[in-house]
This record gives C-alpha cells, sequence and structure tokens, in this order.
C-alpha cells in the first residue's frame, strides 16, 4: 500500500464490555484514491470497525487517524468537522422520509453552506444525474424502489463532494440490476471524484469486482488481506470457506452451545 | 436450559425492586440532561423559525379539529350540567360565570393537554422513535448535523408554542358551547350569562393562570414526547412501547402538574 494512507487503523481493540471484545488488535490502512473493503460475515466487527472510524465508537486501544486526524482524541466539535469530509451511504438508504429525494440531497448544502438557491438547485440536479436519477427528483422516498433509494442516498452522500466514503453493506436486498448499478457507481463515482472508499460487505462477488483490497475480519480480527485475485487463489481456510460460501469450516454452521445430550436431558427434567 | 434458574424468594424481589427503581431514577436523570440539552441546543429552531412553524403545523394546526369539537361538546355539556345545578339555588344566570371559570381554570388547560397528548405527543414520538430505527438520525449524525437542534428542538419548542393556544381555543369553544345550551337552547338570560362572566373573570387570577398551566403542561407533553422517541428502542416494539409511554406518562404528569399548579395558584383566595 502507498504512504500517507487516508485511514490508519493500529491495534485497535473495542468492546462493549470488558469480557468480550468485539474488535481485537486490529490494523488496517487504506491508501488515497482505492476502494477497500471489510468483509466477514454477519457480527464480526466489521461495522463496528467503521463506526470507530466514523467517530461514532471510540477505540478501547489503539489508535484510529482518519483524514490525518486522531479520530479517539476528538471532542463533538471534531468529529462533526471530521464528518463534513466524510460521507456515509447506510445499509437501507436512511433517506429523510419528510423530504423529496431533491430536498434530501440538498440537505447538506443548505445545513453547510450559504449557497444561493439556484446553485443549490443545479448541483442536486448534478447530483442526481450522476446517480441517473435526475428525473425522480420530485418524488418522495416512499415512492421509490430499494435500488432507486439507495441511489438517491448515494447522491445525498456525495453532495459536498466527501474525500472519504463509507458504505455500510451497500448490496444487501437488492435486485441484480439495482445491485450491479450501485457496484458500478460506487467505483466510478471513487475514481471521477478522486474519493477514497471503504466498502463494509458480505457480498463476495460484487465487492471483489470493484475493490482494490480486502480485508477480512473474523471474530474482531484482521484474518487475511490482499487485492482479490491474491484472496482468490490463497490457501487460508477461512478464505476459502468464505468466498465459496461453505456451511462449515473455521467458522462453525453451530452457535456455541453446551452439549446436545446434556441439553436435551436437561429439557426432559423441566 | 443450560443456565441455572434465577434464585426466587424475598431476598431476589428486593434487588429486583431495587434494580427497577435505580433503572427509573437513572432515566429521569437522562430525561433531564436531555431536556437541558435540548434547550442549549435551541438556537437552530429559534433563528430558523420556518424548521419550528413547520411543526407548529403538524402538532399545533392539525390538533385543532379534535381540540374544537371536544371543547364545544365539554362547554355543551358543563352548560347542562351547570344550570341544573345552579337553578337549584336560584341562580341560573351565573351560569356564564361556571362554565368560563371551569373552562379557563381546569378544563381547558387539562382536557387540551391530554388530547394533545394523545394527537401530538404520540404523533411526535412516534415520528422520532421511527426516524431512529430507519438510521434517519445516525444520517444526520454522519452529516454533521445535530439531531437534537434540527429534529427534536423545532418540534418541543413548537408544542410549547402550539398548547397555550389549543387551551385557548379549547376554553373559547367550550364556552361557545355553555352559551349554546344555557342561552340558545334552555333561556339563560344572555346579558346576565356575558357580564356575569366579564365581571367575575379575572385576567390574572383566572386567564393569566389558565395561560401558565397550559404553557407548563405544553413542556411536560413536548419533553416526554421527545425524549420518549430519541430514546425509543429502534424496533417496531420499541417504537410501539415509546408511544404508548408517552401518552400515559404525559397524561400522569398533566393530572399532577394541575393538583400542584392548582394548590400554588389558588388556595388562599383570589388575589392573596
Amino acid at each position: 500500500m502507498a504512504t500517507a494512507p487516508i485511514v490508519e487503523i493500529e491495534k485497535v481493540s473495542f468492546g462493549y464490555d470488558a469480557a468480550r471484545l468485539v474488535l481485537s488488535d486490529v490494523s488496517l490502512r487504506i491508501a488515497p484514491g482505492s476502494v477497500v473493503g471489510i468483509m466477514g460475515q454477519s457480527g464480526c466487527g466489521k461495522t463496528t470497525l467503521l463506526r470507530i472510524i466514523a467517530g461514532w465508537l471510540r477505540a478501547g486501544a489503539g489508535a484510529a487517524r482518519v483524514l490525518g486526524t486522531e479520530v479517539s482524541g476528538l471532542d463533538a466539535k471534531g468529529i462533526f468537522a471530521l464528518r463534513r469530509k466524510m460521507g456515509m451511504l447506510f445499509q437501507f438508504g436512511a433517506l429523510f422520509t419528510d423530504m423529496t429525494v431533491f430536498d434530501n440531497v440538498a440537505f447538506q448544502m443548505r445545513e453547510h453552506t450559504d449557497l444561493p438557491a439556484d446553485l443549490v438547485n443545479d448541483l442536486v440536479l448534478m447530483k442526481l444525474e450522476a446517480v441517473g436519477l435526475r428525473g425522480a427528483a420530485r418524488l418522495m422516498p416512499s415512492e421509490l424502489s430499494g435500488g432507486m433509494a439507495r441511489r438517491v442516498a448515494l447522491a445525498r452522500a456525495m453532495a459536498l463532494d466527501p474525500q472519504l466514503m463509507l458504505y455500510d453493506e451497500p448490496f444487501t436486498g437488492l435486485d441484480p440490476i439495482s445491485l450491479g448499478v450501485i457496484a458500478r457507481l460506487v467505483r466510478t463515482l471513487n475514481d471521477s471524484l478522486g474519493q477514497t472508499s471503504i466498502v463494509v460487505s458480505h457480498d463476495v462477488e460484487e465487492c471483489f469486482a470493484i475493490v482494490d483490497y480486502v480485508y477480512f475480519v473474523s471474530a474482531g480480527r484482521v484474518v487475511a488481506e490482499g487485492t482479490p485475485q491474491e484472496l482468490r487463489r490463497a490457501d487460508t481456510p477461512f478464505v476459502q470457506q468464505f468466498v465459496r460460501g461453505e456451511t462449515d469450516g473455521p467458522i462453525p454452521f453451530h452457535y456455541p452451545a453446551p452439549a446436545y445430550e446434556a441439553d436435551l436431558a436437561a429439557a426432559a427434567h423441566v | 436450559m443450560s443456565e441455572p434458574m434465577p434464585p426466587a424468594g424475598p431476598r431476589h424481589w428486593v434487588e429486583n425492586l431495587g434494580h427497577h427503581i435505580t433503572s427509573k431514577i437513572w432515566r429521569l436523570g437522562f430525561a433531564a440532561r436531555f431536556f437541558f440539552y435540548v434547550l442549549l441546543h435551541s438556537g437552530t429552531a429559534l433563528r430558523r423559525f420556518g424548521l419550528t412553524i413547520r411543526e407548529i403545523y403538524f402538532a399545533g394546526v392539525l390538533s385543532m379539529i379534535i381540540i374544537l369539537v371536544s371543547g364545544l361538546f365539554v362547554g355543551m355539556v358543563l352548560g347542562l350540567q351547570g344550570y341544573d345545578t345552579l337553578q337549584r339555588y336560584g341562580s341560573g344566570e351565573a351560569l356564564g360565570v361556571l362554565v368560563a371559570l371551569s373552562l379557563v381554570r381546569e378544563l381547558g388547560p387539562v382536557v387540551a393537554g391530554l388530547l394533545f397528548a394523545s394527537r401530538a405527543g404520540s404523533a411526535i414520538t412516534a415520528e422520532i422513535g421511527l426516524m431512529k430505527a430507519t438510521e434517519q438520525i445516525a444520517a444526520m449524525e454522519m452529516m454533521a448535523v445535530d439531531p437534537i437542534a434540527r429534529v427534536v428542538a423545532p418540534r418541543f419548542w413548537a408544542g410549547v408554542i402550539s398548547m397555550p393556544l389549543l387551551a385557548a381555543l379549547f376554553s373559547a369553544m367550550g364556552i361557545f358551547g355553555g352559551y349554546l345550551i344555557g342561552v340558545r337552547l334552555i333561556g339563560v338570560d344572555e346579558g346576565a350569562f356575558w357580564s356575569q362572566m366579564q365581571a367575575s373573570v379575572d385576567v390574572r387570577n383566572d386567564i393569566l393562570n389558565g395561560v401558565i398551566k397550559s404553557v407548563v403542561f405544553g413542556v411536560a407533553v413536548t419533553w416526554i414526547a421527545v425524549f420518549e422517541g430519541y430514546d425509543a428502542t429502534p424496533t417496531a416494539e420499541g417504537v410501539s412501547g415509546a408511544t404508548t409511554r408517552t401518552v400515559v406518562t404525559s397524561s400522569l404528569a398533566i393530572l399532577a402538574l394541575d393538583f400542584v399548579l392548582t394548590a400554588l395558584m389558588f388556595t388562599g383566595g383570589n388575589g392573596q
């Protein structure tokens, strides 16, 4: 990876309580201009990692530097200042349901800038044009399909041209066409706007198609990393299980439980 | 199950009771901090007053129908019941005073407050709770916009502004209802009805005290509503529970506060 990373996570640990760590000793570096995937099964800690990068959660140990700033040392004002350089696409879009598509995209411009209304109008239409939904500007979020809502949310997240884009499960619950559209937009917008993007996902094929580098997280640790090509060739059992979607492997099918016989015997005595 | 059964018995009950009470007190403290935080971050709501006006429409204007209709019926019932009692003592002309004082001092603020809690308070809680459940609040924070300033404070001030106006409308409509029944239907002398009311209802002791009550109820109901919404567990169950709690807690708060305020305002006689 290149030097002067946009995001640098060093030996970060995090837990909601001391007994159970969600992340332990995680390190990663994200180079400017790249699209990086953070992958792993549900509940492995990847969204927690994204929340630490966004300044939502404070790392219990270690350092999280984002856009040259140590996040854990920031107060609320500092975090808001940092977030103005970031955009985030939420899993289901999280559009404001009481506003039109246009107003959703204009939201940040109106909140953070004093741009005149006609300039806001032009900028919003440009953002919507980039995601192919200029014609939907006057619709309400309830009138959009899931894929369209995700694209509007993408236009909204990009409204002030953030340097760093965070995607939280951007492909979940989309039909193949919408999924392909979103995936292509993530890549093309990243490259054309000179951004850096972090995609948290468990969709292997879609993610591998657009990212430059992947970190695999399992049980709160980075267990493998590399380019998609390297990871396809890797013989690490975890990566193989994840990439091929096998039921059993290093990640067991069963949630930890006492012995089956003991549980059945206990139930018989209830 | 593999986990041991929880210990039953008096010690367990006491522990549970203690835990229950401590968590309630903790939550009350959290609500108090939330209240001060809302006040501190009210700059946006007051500077960009359009945001608050929009919420006044949803909380206040859309509550008008229920307030006006209820006020009319409460006033008409007061007219019937009041006349029935008063005429036994030969003072049927005092009906206007009875209707006006009951409404301005008590029924206006209290019933309008209860209706406001069910109509607007529940809507505010559900809206904020659903915004949280659908990550709209999180999205706003991610866009470096403080949701307390942008979402909560305008709704809070809209409620505080709307409530006294709704209580006033309720009282006015109630007096009109009492007039319809007393004067138009029963035949109480119209001049006596209005002039006795005018002579007996005091601006400071009756009307101002009623307005103070309705402002206090407005603060209480809207505070409870925004807090419950913001604190709701972000699930369908959590939002429905929060909405119910808003209506129950704010109704109880209105009745309890009404007793306290009445005790402070009216004991010792008018003007003392």
